[in-house]
């Protein structure tokens, strides 16, 4: 162990942070976006389009991200037509294309976690809403999903999780994120110890901050507490009117 | 495409045999792991197991296996006081065991901790020793209930078994990278790739279902 190494180290991966942030955050920002409409599909949507959203996050969570990423990053240009569009731009970017592919892939994962979390919001719930003389937009955005986001936290926090180890893949597209600058250090120094366990330590300060902020939410957002306490969080959905109570879980 | 069939088929038998190798020893690593921390006398050791699981879990599993590869093979050359070269299929094996490992613990931990007491201490009113309550009371009661998550274990294990190709195992993705940029057709070596890790999921997949099938959560 070299501590001298280890403090240089500390004083370089950081720097890699704010890329891996940045496409970890983007990625699950584009994931949630196209998940939310998938997931719908998903749990109520006609069988066809059903199966086709299964048939979609069944692929993408069956093969190795790595796959996809370089799928997208090497494969994409062998077809002359891409490379021939408007899109080659972006593709051509090392970054664009680890963005792309793991928004897919989050995409993927959000849409199970939140459709089984659709799937587990009562029926006498959504029929209350519809009764209520709320269109099928209305209680989708007011009753359906707010409800059903509560139940996936708890899944959501391990997607999160799973984003901010899995931008690490960024590195073998030549991206310098943390991982990245790493193995760009080992390279010069021939140290792989002192500078992979420093780059490990800021792995698990992120992923800890990640979990504990979804602890957070949870609790936030929890309704098993008196109105009282409720009525201080401020993150709550708005659910229409608040003598709603649901068998959770 | 013709001359790498035969390298597919060869890259297929070293994946799955770096899956099922890390996944038995992690399993076995794991099933310790969750017992002494349900058992430990000291909090000590309960304390060590999580902050264990906490930091396999919370580090990319692409950043444990360049660091026991690399790290290993620093290690060993300073032990040997000459170069020697970690094996990137030992490294794989080890990484992805520790890795596995700490799920697993997770996942048998959370299972022991379901089966109801009652269990428990009929079997000691029963005059049952620890071996004989672990063995035949509390095991397959725990090992039903821990089946589903266990099986996503396995499912994500075959897929990370793909980082392993860049430290230079020649896997399936290993194959595929050389098999891209000597032919220049990447799309068609990766998408091949693609189908191997699917149908391997889906296999994996089928026999958890079946295992599932076969023996239920018993008392739900």
């Amino acid at each position: 162990m070299n501590l001298g190494l280890m403090l240089d180290a500390v004083a370089v991966l950081p720097s890699g942070i704010a890329l891996t942030l940045t496409l970890t955050v983007l990625s699950l920002t584009a994931g949630f976006l196209l998940s939310v409409p998938l997931a719908f599909v998903r749990a109520f949507g006609r069988p066809a389009f059903s199966g086709a959203a299964l048939a979609y996050t069944y692929v993408v969570r069956g093969t190795p991200m790595l796959v996809q990423l370089f799928l997208i990053y090497y494969g994409l240009g062998q077809i002359e037509a891409v490379r021939a569009s408007i899109f080659w731009v972006v593709l051509r970017d090392p970054f664009w294309c680890a963005l792309l592919a793991f928004s897919l892939n989050s995409a993927a994962h959000t849409t199970e976690i939140l459709c089984r979390g659709l799937q587990s919001v009562p029926k006498g719930v959504i029929e209350a809403a519809a009764s209520l003389g709320l269109k099928r937009f209305q209680t989708a955005r007011l009753v359906t999903f707010p409800i059903a986001f509560r139940i996936s936290l708890p899944a959501y926090g391990n997607e999160v999780v799973g984003m901010i180890k899995g931008s690490s893949l960024a590195s073998t597209v030549t991206l310098l994120e943390i991982t990245g600058m790493a193995r760009q250090m080992v390279s010069t120094t021939f140290a792989p110890y002192e500078i992979f366990i420093v780059a490990g330590a800021i792995y698990l300060l992120l992923t800890s901050i990640a979990v504990k902020a979804t602890q957070f939410l949870e609790r936030r957002l929890s309704t098993d507490r008196r109105p009282a306490e409720r009525a201080r969080s401020r993150w709550r959905p708005p659910l229409p009117g608040r003598g709603i109570t649901t068998p959770l879980s | 495409m013709g001359g790498f069939t035969a390298q597919f088929a060869a890259a297929l038998t070293v994946t799955v045999s770096l899956g099922l190798i890390s996944g038995c020893l992690g399993t076995a690593v794991g099933l310790f792991l969750a017992i002494s921390k349900g058992t430990a006398r000291h909090p000590r050791l309960a304390n060590m197991v999580t902050a264990y699981t906490t930091i396999v879990r919370g580090v990319p599993e692409l950043l444990i296996i360049l660091l026991i590869y690399f790290g290993g093979t620093t290690l060993a050359s300073r032990l040997a006081g000459r170069y020697v070269e970690v094996n990137a299929f030992t490294a794989g094996v080890i990484s992805l065991s520790v890795v596995f490992s700490g799920y697993a613990t997770e996942v048998f931990r959370g299972a022991i901790a379901a089966v109801p007491a009652g269990q428990t201490e009929a079997a000691k009113a029963l005059g049952l020793s620890a071996w004989q309550r672990w063995l035949l009371i509390i095991g397959p009661q725990m090992l039903r209930l821990a089946l589903p998550a266990y099986g996503n274990l396995w499912i994500s294990l075959f897929k990370d078994t793909a980082l392993v190709s860049i430290v230079g195992l020649t896997d399936i993705m290993r194959v595929a990278y050389v098999g891209a940029g000597s032919l220049r057709a990447p799309l068609t070596f990766y998408l091949a790739a693609s189908a191997l890790y699917l149908s391997l999921t889906t296999l994996t997949l089928l026999s958890i279902r079946m295992a599932e099938r076969r023996y239920p959560a018993l008392g739900r």
